[in-house]
């Protein structure tokens, strides 16, 4: 129940790396984080204003278009540039899994990502996935909760993705002056509630809902500008949300804002936020000791995310012995792209086909396709949800063959071993990738380990 | 031993990997456990919106003919004669003995409650989901079902090939496979990887369901398409223990070009539906019940491109021995302008959901009350289409 460096990089990190040494010390996984975000510089993933700029720009040149199959063809170039785009950034992505010094960040990024899930509904929008990671969650994971709340919040992917944009109050300006039978949506306002802060048992009723969602209208995105808060879509007059009266007329975006920022610092968001970080990071059943001490932090800091990860880290149970959660398939294929030190060279060069056979399809057979989440509650953290005989099954094929196509130069199999599993080799796994019959098939059983299958 | 060693063989030799099948949960289930109920389901979803209206024409329409120029020609152009009124696709005529047989039937114009944005996501998100809106949904019809029943045991349901069967999700026990997930790997590889996963029981109990569940030498590298290769195995696993298997079919998002687009989904459905039916043998396919829905239909005229484009009202089809085919069910709308649904789209008269749940029903024995009250909360089921024999 102790910190070590091989520990630590499997499970706070993205897993060992034969070029960058573990961190030394539990501030050392900290530190950088508040730091320049290196890997955003080295290996750029879009931001969200820029992604929304190139639509409006295809959109423009659409819209002059003499006729239909004119039309048809320029959207088809889009779609097919932003496919292409979005791949792109998907290998960007795995690269910074390979190489950042700071690879919490990659974790922390991924965590709040799923936490605040968003799924593109129209074939340009399933793009806008990373340039909101980019744009939304990375630059505040080492932040508050609050401000990370707010920026997912009035985000256009969220408010796309859980139907914010299509809400309209019933007493509205805008409702009133049509017939078309638009109304009130919960989706969000639900959301936010049940995933995003209180949590599923926290105490709020239908009734918290209803008002949150009328306090939420008036939150939309344009393509142009995106967010936006216009007033004329928003229901008159305050709301209550757990006992606390909210707004009033005119409308305005600044009492949503308080009404998040006080969601944010909710005995129960606390602990709710402090749960998923255990169980995502340590286990799917974590000591409630450790859950209590992270809780407590949150409590006392406010949400201060830096404090909140620091107390996750300082307690002894965040060491239990062993690899324990398994990792989701993008997470395997990240941290087998470090493990192999993957060139970012190497990567750019694969022609885009190849690249998505190597790095894109095998996660949908794995149980995780790219872009596509099961539902706004993210990804499954049950490890028992990635066990499957299908998905075991792919993870195996893929690294068996994918490696060579990655890293022609493949490893020296023994010294694989040391350099990807570090203290938790095992004979088993020597003895495998000794006796294997080509380097491939060395590689990849030492990529199937349970060692390396799990952090 | 050598790579193209037939998988079971190997395994069934090998001491190490008999201990691995003892300790699996999902192996050493299946060989006592009694089937909770006799009738077999299969649920497909076609995914992108199947035009019903092109798949079963109704070429007695007096307007049809005019809506649908470059398309869905009737019998005059090669569809195949239902009923007088309706027509059957050509690319669906292999099908025709099941249709005089009984064993092909359709119910038209039916949705899902999904009105208006016409997003497949969000449509085939409500169809798995089963219920009239997706706030706070987190599992699917086809699961809540399970959750019903007596004796549902790891094998009792497959989702069966890539991407998640939503309709699956939930608290009941599901197993998954894809054909594309068979172990093709060096005996001597696949003996490595149970030795480098045996001191993980979780890892190598599924390793090992994986290895007994590749197909053996022949059918893996056969040149069986994979829709087909994905039937195969559905109807494999419904001869034994399996009373449930969901897949998808994809590929009805006709917007350009339908006349060739939609004949190759069609080819795909009818293989799949007549793969099925060679693969569970006579006596399954009298217990058998085929469901094959879509998101939405698409709009009744022909679009610029000679395509269709997103729809409301849309049409399912059923087959299988226990269905009492032959017909065309639903209330027909009719395709005057004023008929239509906003003008554009065939109108729905029916939920798509009634079908399936009357099928379950008569498969299952559950009551209306589990059905509309859990498995579709809030449906109107109606009354009795008596779909089953």
């Amino acid at each position: 129940m102790t910190f070590s460096p091989d520990l630590a990089a499997l499970r706070f990190g993205c897993g060992l790396s034969p070029a960058l040494a573990p961190p030394a010390t539990p501030e050392a996984l900290l530190a950088g984080l508040d730091g320049p975000d290196a890997m955003s510089a080295r290996f750029p993933i879009e931001d969200f204003t820029a992604f929304s700029e190139q639509i409006a720009a295809a959109r423009a040149v659409r819209e002059t278009a003499k006729n239909r199959k004119d039309k048809i063809e320029n959207q088809r170039v889009l779609r097919r540039s932003l496919t292409a785009a979005r791949n792109r950034w998907h290998l960007q992505r795995l690269l910074r899994w390979t190489w950042s010094e700071t690879p919490l960040r990659e974790r922390l990024t991924a965590f709040w990502a799923d936490h605040f899930t968003v799924m593109g509904k129209s074939s340009i929008m399933l793009s806008g996935a990373l340039p909101y990671e980019q744009s939304a969650i990375r630059p505040h994971v080492a932040g508050r909760f609050a401000d990370l709340l707010i920026a997912v919040t009035t985000h256009p992917m969220m408010l796309h993705y859980l139907d914010q944009s299509a809400s309209v109050g019933p007493g509205s300006r805008l409702a009133r002056g049509r017939a078309d039978g638009r109304g009130l949506n919960e989706n969000l306002a639900r959301e936010v509630l049940e995933l995003h802060t209180l949590g599923v048992d926290g105490p709020y009723t239908q009734d918290d809902v209803r008002q949150l969602a009328e306090l939420f209208t008036g939150l939309t995105y344009t393509a142009a500008k995106g967010f936006a808060f216009q007033p004329r879509r928003a229901e008159p007059g305050a709301e209550t949300v757990l006992g606390k009266s909210y707004g009033g007329d005119p409308a305005r975006l600044e009492p949503v804002l308080d009404t998040l920022r006080d969601l944010a610092v909710h005995p129960a968001t606390a602990r709710h936020i402090a749960r998923k970080l255990a169980v995502h990071f340590v286990s799917d059943a974590p000591d409630p000791a450790l859950v209590d001490h992270v809780t407590a932090r949150y409590l006392e800091t406010g949400g201060d995310l830096m404090a909140v990860y620091g107390a996750l880290i300082e307690h002894p149970a965040a060491w239990a012995a062993g690899p324990a959660n398994i990792k989701p398939p993008l997470d395997y294929v990240a941290s087998a792209c470090r493990a192999l030190a993957v060139p970012p060279e190497r990567l750019a060069a694969l022609e885009p086909r190849r690249a998505r056979r190597l790095l894109i399809d095998p996660l949908a057979k794995m149980g995780q396709p790219l872009f596509r989440p099961r539902g706004p509650d993210g990804w499954a953290e049950e490890d028992a949800a990635w066990i499957t005989p299908q998905a075991v099954s792919a993870r195996l094929l893929w690294a068996l063959s994918a490696p060579s196509a990655l890293r022609p130069d493949l490893p020296e199999p023994r010294s694989f071993v040391d350099t990807t599993l570090g203290a938790f080799a095992t004979e088993p796994v020597r003895f495998a990738a000794a006796s294997a019959e080509s380097r491939a098939d060395a590689v990849g059983l030492v990529l199937s380990a349970p060692a390396f299958q799990r952090r | 031993m050598s790579p193209t060693l037939n998988r079971r063989a190997f395994l069934s030799r090998s001491a190490l990997v008999g201990c691995s099948l003892a300790a699996s949960p999902l192996l050493t289930r299946v060989s006592f456990a009694a089937a909770p109920w006799e009738g077999r389901l299969v649920v497909i979803i076609l995914r992108g919106g199947m035009d019903g209206l092109d798949v079963v024409q109704p070429h007695g329409a007096p307007e049809f003919a005019a809506l649908r120029q470059g398309l869905s020609a009737g019998p005059a152009g090669g569809a195949v004669d239902l009923d007088g009124f309706f027509a059957l696709h050509p690319a669906l005529s292999p099908l025709m003995p099941l249709w005089r047989a009984g064993d092909l039937g359709f119910v038209h114009a039916v949705s899902t409650p999904y009105r208006d944005k016409r997003s497949h996501f969000d449509g085939q998100d409500l169809l798995e989901a089963g219920t009239s809106s997706l706030e706070g949904v987190r599992d699917g019809w086809l699961n809540r079902m399970l959750t019903l029943l007596p004796g549902v045991e790891a094998r009792t349901a497959f989702a069966i090939g890539q991407g998640e069967m939503k309709l699956l999700a939930g608290p009941a026990p599901v197993a998954d496979w894809s054909p594309d997930a068979d172990l093709a790997i060096s005996s001597q590889a696949l003996r490595l990887a149970d030795l480098v996963m045996q001191e993980d029981p979780a890892l190598h109990a599924a390793l090992a369901e994986a290895t007994m569940l590749s197909a053996d030498g022949d059918a893996a590298t056969g040149k069986a398409r994979p829709h087909v290769r994905i039937a195969d195995f559905a109807a494999e696993q419904l001869r034994g223990e399996t009373r449930v298997a969901s897949f998808s079919i994809n590929g009805w998002d006709t917007h350009n070009r339908q006349d060739r687009a939609l004949s190759r989904a069609l080819e795909r459905l009818g293989d799949t539906i007549l793969a099925l039916r060679d693969g569970v043998g006579p006596e399954i396919w009298q217990k058998t019940a085929i469901i094959a829905m879509t998101e939405f239909g698409r709009t009744v005229r022909v679009n610029g491109t000679g395509g269709t484009d997103h729809g409301t009202g849309g049409a399912m089809v059923l087959a299988g021995g226990a269905i009492r085919g032959g017909r065309v069910y639903g209330d027909w709308p009719g395709l005057a302008e004023a008929d239509l649904y906003d003008r554009r789209d065939l109108m729905p008269t029916g939920d798509v959901r009634a079908p399936a749940a009357w099928i379950m029903r008569a498969l299952t024995g559950l009551d209306r009350t589990a059905l509309d009250g859990t498995v579709f909360p809030g449906l109107d089921m109606g009354r009795d289409p008596g779909l089953l024999l």
